[in-house]
């Protein structure tokens, strides 16, 4: 099990990484950044950046506007 | 503002920081913060931390000012027309004469951040476009994994305060809502809301091991 975003739990599987994550929350990738376990994971990482069992997984969704 | 003597420098300078948080002030001024944009956001985030007493304020922004950012920005009318970066120095030096101000009057890029920010205690993300936020942000994760880096990401619209979130994560701090776009429009409170929930992190951590 992983938790995203401190409060949606999601099931881990071997080998999942973080493009697989972002495919079952139907994310875009082009305004989100990632932390797993408090380390930033660049975009060009994600198609093989696995997600370890347990992880604290941080999508952060960037908004237009300042 | 013009001294007369020593002795009322140094009166000006306690009376300053007087109501600051007992033990901050000392700490603050020998602190240095990059802020990337001088925006809604940015503004009153360098005003914040002016008022609060950090010492050293590295400024970066390209743009003039225009009549309608005044409904969000630390300017004024007699300051349209003019570089947000000078003139936003101006009002900070009005306030405190003894900052430390560098500026640059350019859009940064992202082969010069370490140039410009490399030496700073943390830095401010202060951009209104999305995708420079994420550039951003990538650059410095990827270059300055021990440094903080505070961004602000959801503070169009009005009302829908308790929406308003600080998410922390690594060296990444995000402040705002998240979801809110500027095609909502943009307004004073929730704006300078988000600007002041940012500087108020980046007190926090140039503050945090000092108590």
């Amino acid at each position: 099990m992983i938790i995203v975003n401190q409060r949606e739990k999601r099931e881990w599987k071997e080998g999942m990484t973080v493009s697989d994550l972002f495919k079952i929350m139907g994310y875009d990738y082009s305004l989100i950044t990632v932390m797993i376990n408090g380390k930033y994971v660049p975009e060009d990482e994600y198609s093989f950046t696995t997600i370890p069992d347990e992880a604290d997984v941080r999508a952060y969704h960037l908004a237009h506007g300042g | 503002m013009k001294m007369k003597n020593n002795v009322n420098q140094r009166n000006m300078n306690q009376e300053l920081f007087a109501r600051n948080v007992s033990g901050s002030t000392e700490i603050l001024k020998q602190k240095t913060v990059g802020i990337a944009g001088c925006g809604g956001l940015g503004s009153n985030i360098a005003v914040a931390l002016a008022r609060s007493g950090v010492g050293n304020l590295i400024l970066v922004d390209f743009d003039v000012v225009e009549l309608s950012n005044l409904n969000r920005q630390y300017y004024f009318q007699s300051d349209v027309g003019e570089l947000k970066a000078l003139a936003l120095a101006n009002h900070l030096k009005a306030i405190n004469p003894e900052i430390n101000l560098i500026v640059h009057i350019q859009k940064l890029q992202p082969k010069e951040i370490s140039k410009i920010f490399g030496d700073v205690d943390l830095l401010i993300e202060a951009f209104d476009k999305a995708e420079s936020k994420k550039w951003l942000i990538d650059h410095w994760c990827t270059n300055y994994a021990e440094k903080t880096i505070i961004c602000g990401s959801g503070m169009s619209g009005l009302g829908n305060t308790d929406s308003l979130q600080v998410q922390r994560a690594g060296n990444l701090i995000i402040c705002g809502d998240q979801t809110s776009d500027i095609s909502e429009g943009l307004s004073a409170a929730r704006v300078a809301i988000v600007a002041n929930m940012q500087a108020n992190e980046a007190l926090e951590k140039l503050l945090e091991n000092n108590k």
